[in-house]
Formats: structure tokens, C-alpha cells, sequence
């Protein structure tokens, strides 16, 4: 973190301001326990994330279980205070995915197709974060088929450059894309595999698609870590 | 099944064995003096440790009797297969047959073992799903890799599941003179299987010079063959109270299983070479996963399971004609 940095102060008075440590849920304790279970998921961390800033996480996305899978490894002190950020035109768009959305796993939900002053993804994601809460983004803005990811969409960049003190943590997930393909009902419990990467920031003069297509390259690069 | 004085006998021959390479393990890792010894015998105290583990769980599903048995090789299937099909590149069109193969096929190839139903058994998965592995992936016709992709699965099944359904098979063998001892069998051949195992793994480590397939696995060599086969071929022998077979009869299928037991974990390691990993898995410390713990296992089990089989229902009770 950037010492003097106005946004950095705020957010350790904001986090000061919480209750520190792990919330001891036995509800997700139990959902973690079966998530790593039935996605025989191993994680592997280059960088320390054992504390409560509020961080954005930023991955490849080809499953619905790509979220739940990031959620479940995470060190206690950082699940309690990670929400992912949910397309609304999906989420929203019946009952049943709205209570697993908003009361389940209390997603922020983004407005993807047709942002106004009332729906502005931005706004609803730096408010997350202000709010002391680390944020799961997936940046291509769809679910791809797992061979080839696809372009990341400007949200990130936006994000980063509003908070440029908030670490942005690039996640590459393996194998997610045949337990759970898009279209499948039902999940194969197959062996998955979730790498964390060395924070990246946005750097001086760094233009939108420059930042935006180093971010993906530091999604890629640890696929082989 | 039914415990007796040398069930009781074996029980703790296991345990006195796991107390002395505890024991061992600890001592020499005290007196290790490079750091490569060191890391040599952190690994196999690692291995000592899931061993205790691995003994308390099979002790345990023994207690609960010939179900628990199966049900434990049922999980072991399971779980030997979803490392299998991880490591193999198979397509979305393959989503269905994969859920048949975890969900419909494994269960139900145990469920045909608790219910004896041999005949089925033994032909469910070489032919029935045989068969229906390609049409499921057929249907969603996608043509790409086909073949391979159908082999994966087809091979993945037979591997994890049907050989390894054998070895609890040998608990349902009706052999003169044995009755209700069969637990005992399965303890033979787990208990050969794993020491030649061990014993292949020290020797290799100790006296190991000469690789038998170098580009296979470098871990491989002729002396760790050759001493390990030996060492566990010279536990089998002894065990021979423990099962039907004479001392020399039980040298033989000792040897066998010890000769297959080495095949299978030469041939799952080219697999593993070819798909670029070294272990298939992290499910037990110090062993990789369950495939890389079993994969002998799936070798000798089929091949010893039918040569008793044939053995005592054929030749012996036959002994002039070569048949049943």
C-alpha cells in the first residue's frame, strides 16, 4: 500500500471499524468443507492475502462455480468480507437465482447490459469496497468454454484506477470449466485447482487496453504456476 | 466373514510393523547427517504416517463386515477415478458420459459385487458400458479426437473401477475347506501388493543404479525390482497360514502378484509422463493421490482374483484336465 495515499487510510479506518478475525459461521463452514470437497480443489498462494483489506479478485470465468470455488479457499479473514459481483440480467432474472444471489452468497449485483445513473456497475462496486469489502470480478464478462479466455472488459480498469491503493489479485482456475460447463445441470467431481497471483496496479500513464491486457496476461502466466 | 486367532494374529503383525518403521523412521531421521537423507526419510516417515491412517480405515471397514468392505472400494473407485479423468483432455461433449461413468457405472458395478451376481459383474463394464460410453458421447456429435476421447473413459472405468473391484471380489470366491476366512485373501493380496510396494521403493532408494525404463520413471531401477520382488515374494510365502494355498502355492501367486503389482505402477507412470505430472493427485501425504497408491493394485487384483478362482474351482479340483 502507498504510504500517504488518501484512499489507503480510508480503508484501514474503515476496516479498523469492523470487527477483526474470522466469523466463525458453521453454515459456510459447511459449504466450504463441501465445496472443496465435491471440487477436490487445491490452491496454491504467490502472494499473502491473511488479513481483512478489502482486495479485488480478478479470474478467468467459464463456470458458475468459479466464485464459489475463489470463496471457498480464501483464508477465513478474507471469505468473511468477499462478495462477488453478479451480472443483475442473470441473477436477477428469477427467484431461485436471486435467493442463491442475494441471500446466499450476498453477491452485489452488477448491472451488465444497461447501466443508468440509478444501475452504474462502477458506482456499485467502489461502494463495496469503501464499505470495507473485497470484491470477486470476472472480467470477461461471461463464461467462456475454458480453452481460450476472452477479452476483459473495461470494469477492472475502472475500478483499479478509482482505488489505485486496493490490491488487485489476479486468479487463474483450472479445470473448472469441465466439472461445471456452461449449459450442464449437473457437476462432474472432477479435480480443480485455484492459483493466486502477485498483486498487479495500475501504473502511470498506463492506458485502458495496456492495463487491460496485462491484467489478462497475469491470469494466463499462472496457469503453469 | 469371521474373526479368528489369525485374523487376530495378522492384526498385529500390521501393527508391529507400523510401531518398528514409526519407530525406525524417527530415530534415523534424528540421526541424518545431508540434507538429501533428510528429505529422503521425511517422505517416508510422511508414507509411515498414511499408512496408520490407511490401516485404521481398512481395519475399520473390515469390522463393519463384507459391506464396509466393498463400500470402501467402491470410494477408492471413486476417487481413483476422478484423478483418472482429470488428467485426461476430454471434451464437453463428454459431460454425460463422465456422470454416467461416477454416478451410474461405479455404484453399480459394487452394488452387482454385493449381490454376487458374477456373471454380470464381470462382464458390466468390459462390454455393457463398453459400449455405451461411445454412444453417449456419439449423440452429442462432436467428432473431435473421438476415439481417444472414448478411450480415456472406457479406460479410466476399467482401471479404477472394474480391476479394482476384484480384490473385494475375492471375497465372495467359494473355495473348499476356506469358508468365511475370505477377509483373510484380500489381506494377502493388499498386504503383498503394498510391501512389494515399500520394499521396491527402499531398495530403489538404497541400492537403485540401473533404471529399468529411464524414460518412464527414474525412480524405476532393477535393483529396487529385484529386491522388493524378492522381499515381498518372501512375506507372501510366509503368509501362507493366512490363506488356502500351500507354501509353495503361495510363492507362486505371491510372485504374481508382485510381478503384476510392478507392471501397473510402470504403466500408470507412463501415463502420468505422457500427461506431464508426477503424482495424480494430493490425497494422501507423501503418496500423491489414490491412483498413484493403488495403481498396482488394479494390475494384480484382476489377474490374482481369476487365477484362485480358476485355480481351486479348475485345476486343483481337477488336476488331469485343464479346464473346469
Amino acid at each position: 500500500m502507498i504510504a500517504g495515499d488518501p484512499n489507503a487510510r480510508a480503508q484501514e479506518d474503515v476496516t479498523a471499524a469492523k470487527p477483526r478475525g474470522p466469523r466463525l459461521d458453521p453454515f459456510d463452514a459447511v459449504l466450504v468443507f463441501l465445496i472443496r470437497l465435491f471440487c477436490g480443489t487445491t490452491s496454491r498462494f504467490l502472494c499473502n492475502v491473511d488479513d481483512s483489506k478489502p482486495r479485488v479478485y480478478f479470474a478467468n470465468h467459464s463456470s458458475l462455480l468459479d466464485f464459489l470455488v475463489i470463496w471457498a479457499v480464501l483464508p477465513p479473514a478474507q471469505r468473511a468480507i468477499t462478495r462477488p459481483a453478479a451480472a443483475r440480467d442473470y441473477w436477477a432474472a428469477n427467484p431461485i437465482r436471486r435467493f442463491f444471489a442475494v441471500t446466499v452468497f450476498k453477491a452485489t449485483l452488477i448491472e451488465r447490459r444497461h447501466p443508468s445513473q440509478e444501475h452504474n456497475p462502477l458506482q456499485d462496486m467502489l461502494q463495496v469496497l469503501d464499505e470495507g469489502r473485497s470484491l470477486i470480478i470476472f472480467p470477461e464478462g461471461t463464461r467462456g468454454s475454458g480453452e481460450e479466455m476472452g477479452k476483459f472488459q473495461s470494469g477492472l480498469f475502472h475500478v483499479c484506477r478509482e482505488r489505485p491503493a486496493v490490491e488487485a489479485i489476479p486468479i487463474y482456475l483450472d479445470n473448472l470449466s469441465r466439472i461445471l460447463p456452461k449449459g450442464e445441470v449437473f457437476p462432474l467431481p472432477l479435480l480443480s485447482r485455484v492459483v493466486f497471483g502477485p498483486p498487479i496496479s495500475l501504473q502511470p500513464g498506463e492506458s485502458r487496453d495496456q492495463f487491460l491486457g496485462r491484467a489478462q496476461l497475469a491470469v494466463a502466466a499462472l496457469e503453469t504456476a | 466373514m469371521r474373526w479368528d486367532s489369525e485374523m487376530t494374529a495378522l492384526a498385529a503383525g500390521v501393527l508391529a510393523v507400523l510401531v518398528v518403521a514409526t519407530v525406525a523412521g524417527f530415530v534415523l531421521r534424528r540421526l541424518a547427517k545431508s540434507d538429501s537423507a533428510r528429505a529422503s526419510l521425511d517422505n517416508l516417515n510422511q508414507r509411515t504416517a498414511s499408512w496408520w491412517v490407511m490401516s485404521a480405515i481398512f481395519a475399520l471397514s473390515a469390522a463393519v463386515g463384507q459391506t464396509g468392505t466393498m463400500v470402501l472400494f467402491g470410494l477408492i473407485s471413486f476417487f481413483a477415478l476422478r484423478e483418472f479423468l482429470t488428467l485426461t483432455p476430454t471434451r464437453r461433449s463428454d459431460h454425460r458420459a463422465m456422470l454416467l461413468a461416477f454416478f451410474v457405472v461405479t455404484p453399480l458395478q459394487y452394488f452387482l459385487l454385493g449381490i454376487e451376481w458374477y456373471g454380470m459383474f464381470s462382464i458390466f463394464i468390459p462390454v455393457y458400458v463398453f459400449l455405451l460410453v461411445p454412444i453417449s458421447s456419439a449423440l452429442k456429435g462432436d467428432v473431435e479426437r473421438f476415439l481417444e476421447r472414448t478411450s480415456e473413459i472406457q479406460w479410466g472405468l476399467m482401471v479404477c473401477v472394474f480391476t479394482i473391484s476384484h480384490a473385494p471380489a475375492l471375497l465372495t470366491l467359494k473355495l473348499p475347506g476356506y469358508d468365511g476366512e475370505n477377509a483373510k485373501l484380500l489381506a494377502y493380496l493388499v498386504i503383498v501388493v503394498q510391501a512389494s510396494d515399500v520394499l521396491q521403493y527402499i531398495f530403489g532408494k538404497t541400492f537403485g543404479r540401473h533404471k529399468v525404463a529411464p524414460r518412464i520413471s527414474p525412480n524405476k531401477t532393477w535393483e529396487g525390482l529385484i529386491g522388493g520382488a524378492a522381499g515381498a515374494a518372501l512375506i507372501g510365502t510366509g503368509l501362507w497360514w493366512i490363506t488356502p494355498f500351500a507354501v509353495w502355492e503361495s510363492l507362486i501367486f505371491s510372485l504374481v502378484i508382485v510381478i503384476m503389482g510392478f507392471f501397473g505402477g510402470l504403466t500408470m507412470s507412463a501415463i502420468k509422463r505422457d500427461r506431464g505430472v508426477k503424482d495424480f493427485g494430493t490425497l494422501i501425504e507423501g503418496h500423491g493421490g489414490m491412483m498413484d497408491r493403488i495403481d498396482s493394485l488394479s494390475f494384480a487384483a484382476p489377474i490374482f482374483f481369476h487365477l484362485t478362482r480358476y485355480y481351486f474351482e479348475g485345476a486343483r479340483a481337477f488336476p488331469f484336465s485343464l479346464g473346469p
